[in-house]
């Protein structure tokens, strides 16, 4: 491979697939692209310790700046590419310079939703995406500030969390009936519903916005279309993202909300993988493409491109999981509520330590959420991966340990 | 800058230094150690960095945490000298620290 390998995208899974074509002992060059000013860090820290000011641009790295000129990778920060030529084998960049390859990694991520409505690029309605974005919203949250939050998603629930923690005042505005709805149980969403309540978050729920509303050309409140209006002083839009497949549709790859790929992280091309935020992947658990955002995914499918292009196993696919901190709360999710048949909770919700167990119709487990719940969520992740059927009476009676229940 | 070896599951040996005050998950993930996965980024949520401290050593890397327990309890290879290595920080004291890792971390 004498072109070498070049990585588009230096998030988490870019970076990761980098070090990781060098541990599989891969000898070409590698080139790895970026368009953020900082090399590969990590971002789940964004919206808890890193808004929080806990810790510093060192930490939040994934590796120290000077690995990636120790391992003979080619980190090119700031570089934004602007075509692929699969027939060329070759990438262009903004400022003219077209990079060679023999194999290409797509690992170009996920950009945010934009909320359609009047006002939402005024001064003050800010996003939650890159470092730098943190670092507005951190600025902007004095204690006493005034924080709506539009979105009652992950970034934003932790976004809350965090505001509180600095004393900001911080309302969260919902569209739908529930918090997470989209990724969460509604028992989930009743218990983090109170949990923010508990902590001082007015939350509001099927809480529609209409507008931003401005005060000397800056934002000042958030109008809702049933006609409510709750002042703030800052706002942060986190209503979900979108995988950045458009270079590689473009290319001529096949696309389908999110670059498409097997197993092997491999695109229609034969030369060029893609992995993490930007794919739609296969999940063999459930039988299904999945887009999935989140850090083990993008570490997993740098692993199998790293292993496939260095001529190594591939590793066996694992089943899907998350986690997110808001307050003292730990919630850990491992696989997905696909063809839940009947859930069961098991713990104490009231104490704000449970989980709960969704199972299909043959009593197979298909997801555990544990709150404040290590054991549930370890234990969850290997009787999900095997698929293992449970007796839902066994499951719901705390006094039977999980390693009896795994057994 | 503490000394540590680490050994891969097939006995490869990597002597890297450490830096004090950062945890030994980073040691190796800074260096290049292969089979640490840490995939939650150290924060106690993954228990994908799991080793096997040396005997010798294992009083001086300090307690487990009650969730570092509960994550350790069910990784698939665990042994008494089983640690996650984000959660011992590395110091002087731990200069010379040798560690071996188990066969995988999923």
């Amino acid at each position: 491979m004498d072109g070498g390998i070049v990585i588009v995208g230096a998030g988490h899974a870019g970076g990761s697939a980098a070090a990781l074509l060098r541990q599989n002992g891969y000898g070409g060059a590698i080139t790895l692209l970026g368009e953020e000013p900082l090399p590969p860090y990590q971002r789940p820290p964004l919206s808890k310790a890193w808004l929080k000011g806990e810790v510093g641009s060192d930490d939040l790295l994934l590796r120290p700046a000077a690995f990636y000129a120790d391992k003979q990778i080619d980190l090119r920060v700031s570089a934004r590419v602007t075509s692929i030529d699969p027939q060329a084998r070759s990438v262009m960049l903004a400022d003219g310079t077209a990079i060679g390859y023999d194999a290409l990694i797509l690992a170009t991520g996920s950009r945010l939703r934009k909320l359609a409505v009047p006002g939402a690029d005024l001064p003050g309605v800010l996003e939650l995406r890159t470092a730098a974005d943190g670092d507005r919203i951190r600025a902007a949250l004095r204690p006493g500030a005034r924080l709506a939050v539009v979105g009652g998603g992950y970034v934003g629930l932790e976004v809350a969390a965090s505001a509180r923690a600095l004393g900001a005042e911080v309302v969260v505005l919902e569209r739908e009936p529930r918090l997470l709805a989209r990724v969460a149980s509604v028992e989930l969403s009743t218990y983090f519903a109170q949990l923010h309540r508990a902590h001082g978050v007015q939350v509001e729920l099927g809480a529609d916005l209409a507008a931003f509303e401005a005060r000397d050309g800056r934002v000042a409140g958030a109008l809702l279309r049933d006609g409510r209006r709750f002042e703030c002083d800052v706002a942060v839009v986190g209503i979900g993202a979108l995988a950045n497949d458009t270079l590689a549709s473009a290319a001529g790859l096949a696309c389908q909300d999110g670059i498409v790929v097997d197993e092997n992280a491999r695109t229609s091309h034969e030369r060029i993988h893609a992995v993490g935020d930007c794919t739609r992947r296969p999940v063999p658990r459930y039988g299904r493409a999945l887009r999935l955002e989140s850090v083990p995914n993008a570490l997993e499918q740098a692993k199998q491109a790293a292993a496939y292009l260095c001529g190594k196993p591939v590793p066996k696919a694992e089943v899907p999981w998350f986690w997110s901190d808001q307050y003292d709360v730990r919630l850990q999710i491992v696989g997905m509520a696909f063809d839940v048949a009947r859930t069961v909770v098991r713990g104490d919700v009231a104490a704000g330590r449970f989980a709960v167990f969704h199972l299909a119709a043959d009593g197979a487990l298909q997801a555990v959420e544990a709150v404040n719940s290590p054991p549930e969520f370890v234990a969850g992740k290997m009787l999900v991966a095997a698929g293992k059927v449970i007796d839902p009476a066994r499951l719901a009676d705390a006094s039977i340990s999980m390693k009896e229940l795994a057994a | 800058m503490p000394k540590i070896t680490f050994f891969e599951h097939d006995g490869t040996r990597h002597d890297v230094e450490a830096v004090a005050g950062q945890s030994l998950m980073r040691a190796a993930v800074d260096n290049g150690v292969p089979g640490i996965d840490a995939d939650c980024g150290g924060e106690c949520a993954c228990a994908t960095c799991h080793v096997y401290v040396d005997p010798a050593w294992f009083d001086k890397t300090g307690a487990r945490s009650d969730m570092e327990q509960s994550m350790l309890s069910f990784a698939a290879v665990t042994q008494d000298n089983s640690r996650l290595s984000c959660q011992i920080v590395v110091d002087d004291a731990l200069d010379g620290l040798v560690v071996r890792l188990p066969d995988g971390q999923h």
